[in-house]
């Protein structure tokens, strides 16, 4: 677990309406030095907008945002503290100009001279691996190559905050790939604080230290990735980060630290301080499920349940596999996986998971 | 059939030996309707960036207005600024009537419209978010407007030419409100229209011709420009 430094930036009930519609609305948000804070949740959950807000690019329509202890009222100091962050959009939103010309251009603005441009400029292009394009212009790049003069460009700044606003979502699989690798490396290196937006999972888990689930523009759960993944606070978390199986139940009993849950007429074994009686929402994730021929009597799995196949759905390098268990219960498997179990719709099964794999949701 | 061959040989001759009367009203033209535009490009790529990047009650009627005069005839034109310069009119102190500044005036009328009209498009063209790209890059408001000016470089460069074209070529405006004064206000286009009532087919092509190769020009280099990509 990485170490923070104090707190950088405070928002306190920032409030941005659009019109009758509340785009945002958030009661308290804190970055610290050297945090990386992953916004995740789906389109038009209010990610756009906290960046815009915490990139001073939208005054909100009510609240305040605090820099270093200092609130930013008036808009000399939004526009002091404007210098201070910078937003990486979607689009690479470069100007036609050359690549050297565009990493150096908020640069410039500043007023820097000359020689500590050049050095910037020679610095960030290396680090995003465009040092071979500086002379080419803007306009003939691909765009993996636009994006990263983008980043360069922002790191250039070498600002105290870096927002970026889904900077990878219209670039194809690999270039999206090594650039997430990239820039993963140069927030390490920089020890930069970052706030990333995504709708994607898995770019989320790469870069962040910790995560902010947004929907219907307010935070519905905020802690360190870990916490979020495995303890979503209520379904709509579980689904978005990638609980696809999500079972309702009664405890039947407790003992030491494990609790047996009635689902339908089947019976799950989890982990966890549950009181008898209660009723539970449990998450299984797919990756944590295992399917067989046979019943499962080798490994430690508490959990094995017999099923049928009821749809089977590629999702790139693997299969997405849902089973009718009694309940609903989803696991991925490889290709070669699924071909020695001849996987097909209607096929009976043993799916086997175990029981620290039943993560508890809190409600 | 002879009358017109007659008329572009002498026409050829009078531009190969660079005749002083058609050089001098060449120039005259190339002055009017360069200061004219000048004054529409300062006048229309303000009120383009106005429109483009504020938003306030009204710029849609405002909006439609200069649409509407992008496509002002230059008669009606002439006859307002006749009516403003006349002795009795409301700058008729100012004794501008019958004087290449009428003229000057004149054109900028018509041509503000036009670029202005075409500067709202132009800017507007850019995408929504380089303006925010820009601020968050560091930019103060005046640094913005500047850059997202230079971005629109050559769409803006395009709606001047526009202007241009649209001033050097009208004949209407010039001749009402500048009288075509030889040595004054004598311009490529009321030359055109006078000589060619006098029967003198070969200055009147001459002068058609360097008024088509300037007209050739512009829109040459309007084409080169729109053929351009743009940068990602």
């Amino acid at each position: 677990m990485k170490i923070l430094g104090p707190r950088l930036l405070e928002a306190r009930d920032l409030e941005v309406r659009r019109g009758e519609i509340l785009a945002l609305e958030l009661p308290e948000l804190d970055l610290h030095s050297g945090e990386i804070l992953g916004l995740i949740g789906p389109n038009g959950a209010g990610k756009s907008t906290l960046l815009l807000c915490l990139a001073g690019l939208l005054n909100p329509s009510r609240g305040k945002l605090g820099f270093e202890g200092r609130s930013l009222g008036t808009e000399r100091e939004r526009a002091a503290y404007r210098r201070r962050v910078t937003l990486v959009f979607q689009e690479p939103l470069l100007l036609d100009t050359t690549v050297a010309e565009n990493i150096g251009i908020g640069l410039r603005l500043r007023g820097v001279d000359s020689a500590e441009r050049k050095r910037r400029i020679a610095e960030n292009a290396q680090r995003f691996g465009v040092e071979n394009l500086l002379a080419r212009p803007a306009r003939e790049l691909s765009g993996g190559e636009a994006q990263r003069t983008s980043l360069a460009r922002a790191c250039a700044l070498e600002p105290q905050i870096l927002l970026l606003d889904e900077p990878f979502s219209s670039l194809d699989p690999p270039t999206r790939e090594t650039l997430l690798q990239d820039l993963g490396r140069v927030l390490r290196d920089t020890r930069c604080t970052a706030v990333f937006a995504t709708h994607d999972l898995m770019e989320a888990l790469h870069l962040a230290d910790t995560l902010a689930v947004l929907r219907g523009g307010r935070v519905v759960q905020r802690g360190p990735v870990g916490e979020v993944v495995n303890h979503p606070v209520d379904e709509f978390v579980a689904t978005f980060v990638g609980m696809e199986t999500l079972l309702v139940g009664r405890v039947e009993n407790c003992l030491q630290g494990t609790f047996t849950l009635a689902v339908g007429h089947r019976e799950i074994v989890g982990t966890g301080a549950v009181e008898p009686g209660q009723e539970l929402t449990v998450g299984v994730r797919p990756e944590n499920v295992t399917l067989s021929l046979h019943p499962d009597t080798e490994t430690s799995a508490r959990n094995s349940f017999s099923g049928r196949v009821t749809r089977i759905t590629s999702r790139g390098p693997f299969f997405k596999v849902e089973l009718d268990c009694g309940f609903f219960l989803s696991a991925y498997v490889t290709a070669r996986s699924r071909e020695e179990l001849a996987l097909d719709e209607g096929r009976e099964v043993f799916a086997s998971f175990k029981a620290t794999a039943v993560h508890l949701i809190r409600k | 059939m002879d009358l017109i061959l007659e008329g572009i040989k002498e026409a050829l001759r009078l531009l190969l030996t660079l005749d002083r009367e058609v050089l001098g009203i060449t120039a005259l033209s190339l002055a009017l309707s360069g200061f004219a535009t000048l004054l529409s490009m300062l006048i229309g790529v303000s009120i383009g960036v106005v429109l483009a990047l504020n938003t306030f009650p009204g710029k849609r009627v405002l909006i439609s207005l200069v649409n509407t005069g992008m496509g002002l005839p230059p008669v009606v034109v002439g006859l307002f600024v006749s009516i403003l310069l006349w002795r009795n009119g409301p700058l008729g102190s100012l004794h501008l009537l019958y004087t290449p500044m009428a003229i000057v005036i004149a054109q900028a009328v018509i041509a503000t419209p036009i670029i202005a009209g075409l500067s709202l498009a132009a800017l507007q063209q850019l995408p929504h978010d380089l303006r925010l790209q820009i601020l968050t890059l560091g930019a103060t408001r005046s640094q913005m407007v500047w850059l997202l000016i230079k971005e629109a470089r050559l769409p803006l460069l395009a709606a001047i030419m526009a202007g241009f074209g649209g001033v050097i070529s009208e004949v209407g405006a010039s001749i009402m409100v500048g009288g075509n004064i030889k040595g004054s206000t004598r311009v490529l286009t009321t030359a055109t229209v006078m000589e060619t009532s006098k029967g003198n087919f070969d200055i009147a092509i001459a002068l058609s011709v360097v008024l088509l190769a300037l007209a050739f020009g512009v829109n040459a280099a309007l084409t080169h420009i729109q053929q351009r990509r743009r940068p990602r």
